[in-house]
């Protein structure tokens, strides 16, 4: 006996959720800093950057976190006032708790203050990081 | 290149990135065949699957077996790689599912077997068609709940 109402509902579902993951992948939000929360060279091991720090949480168990990394790395040469700092997840767990992370890649863009302006998790795309550094003061 | 990156195990295994993504559609197929027909043996069969790429390693699956000999001489030469492991994990969930349906359908609770052969199905579709990798976004979650 043949019934095709479950498989239809789960390719709907799944496309749906799908769609939905894709967009969000990479986009820069700004409402998932914790109030209050701020960070700085003792918790991150390395320096802010002087206007702006880019944050970047990999695990070493993490496909994208590679093609992020190059990305961001290579960005900040050209800029004399943003650091990129790369965290791995697994042995700053205290800290992915603090900062509820929960996937690698996640960037944490922050001012000079250790204050979150926003975040992306997945690979950002040039120009929304630009953007996002941009509105940096 | 960062630290992280360059750990020793990390740089123990990377395979080409494109055939877990043809394995992911190979297993929606069979799920979806296993879910539209009800049949349990469909569904053990892919389990066992699962299980090979679980424990040995996804290129080793038929799936994988495939993919090396069939599909990947007709791509581009130049293969993106990625570490073995979160697909690896994704296929040890794919088991999960696939063991819970199994027992369910065996068991006389049919609406168990559904809905097992249904998530591993989103699973499958996701990666295939979005390569969305349910293992890799559930992985970061799990280790900052449950290690210490």
């Amino acid at each position: 006996m043949k019934t095709y109402l479950p498989l239809l509902i789960v390719l709907v579902l799944a496309s749906a959720f799908g769609f939905w993951w894709k967009l969000r992948q990479g986009a820069i939000r700004s409402n998932k800093a914790i109030p209050g929360h701020r960070l700085d060279a003792g918790v991150l091991g390395e320096a802010l950057g002087s206007r702006a720090t880019m944050v970047q949480f990999s695990s070493a168990f993490c496909t994208p976190c590679r093609a992020t990394h190059s990305l961001l790395s290579q960005m900040v040469i050209a800029m004399t006032d943003v650091k990129h700092i790369h965290i791995d997840a697994e042995s700053h767990l205290e800290l992915v708790r603090e900062l509820d992370i929960r996937s690698t890649p996640t960037t944490l863009f922050i001012n000079k203050d250790g204050v979150e302006v926003g975040r992306a998790a997945g690979t950002p795309k040039r120009e929304q990081v630009l953007a996002a550094l941009a509105a940096i003061k | 290149m960062s630290e992280i990156l360059e750990k020793p195990e990390v740089r123990k295994i990377y395979i080409d990135a494109r055939g877990p993504r043809f394995s992911a559609s190979l297993t929606t197929i069979v799920l979806a065949t296993a879910l539209v027909t009800h049949n349990v043996w469909v569904l053990v069969a892919q389990g066992l699957v699962f299980l090979i790429g679980a424990t040995a390693g996804p290129q080793f699956t038929p799936y994988g077996v495939i993919f090396k000999k069939v599909v990947k001489p007709r791509l581009k030469k130049d293969a993106p790689t990625e570490d073995v492991r979160p697909p690896k994990f994704a296929q040890a969930v794919g088991f999960g599912f696939a063991l819970v349906g199994t027992i369910g359908s065996l068991a006389g609770a049919p609406t168990v077997f559904t809905v097992a052969v249904g998530f591993a199905l989103a699973a499958a579709f996701l990666n295939a068609a979005f390569n969305y990798c349910l293992g890799c976004e559930m992985y970061l979650v799990l280790i900052r709940t449950f290690r210490k």
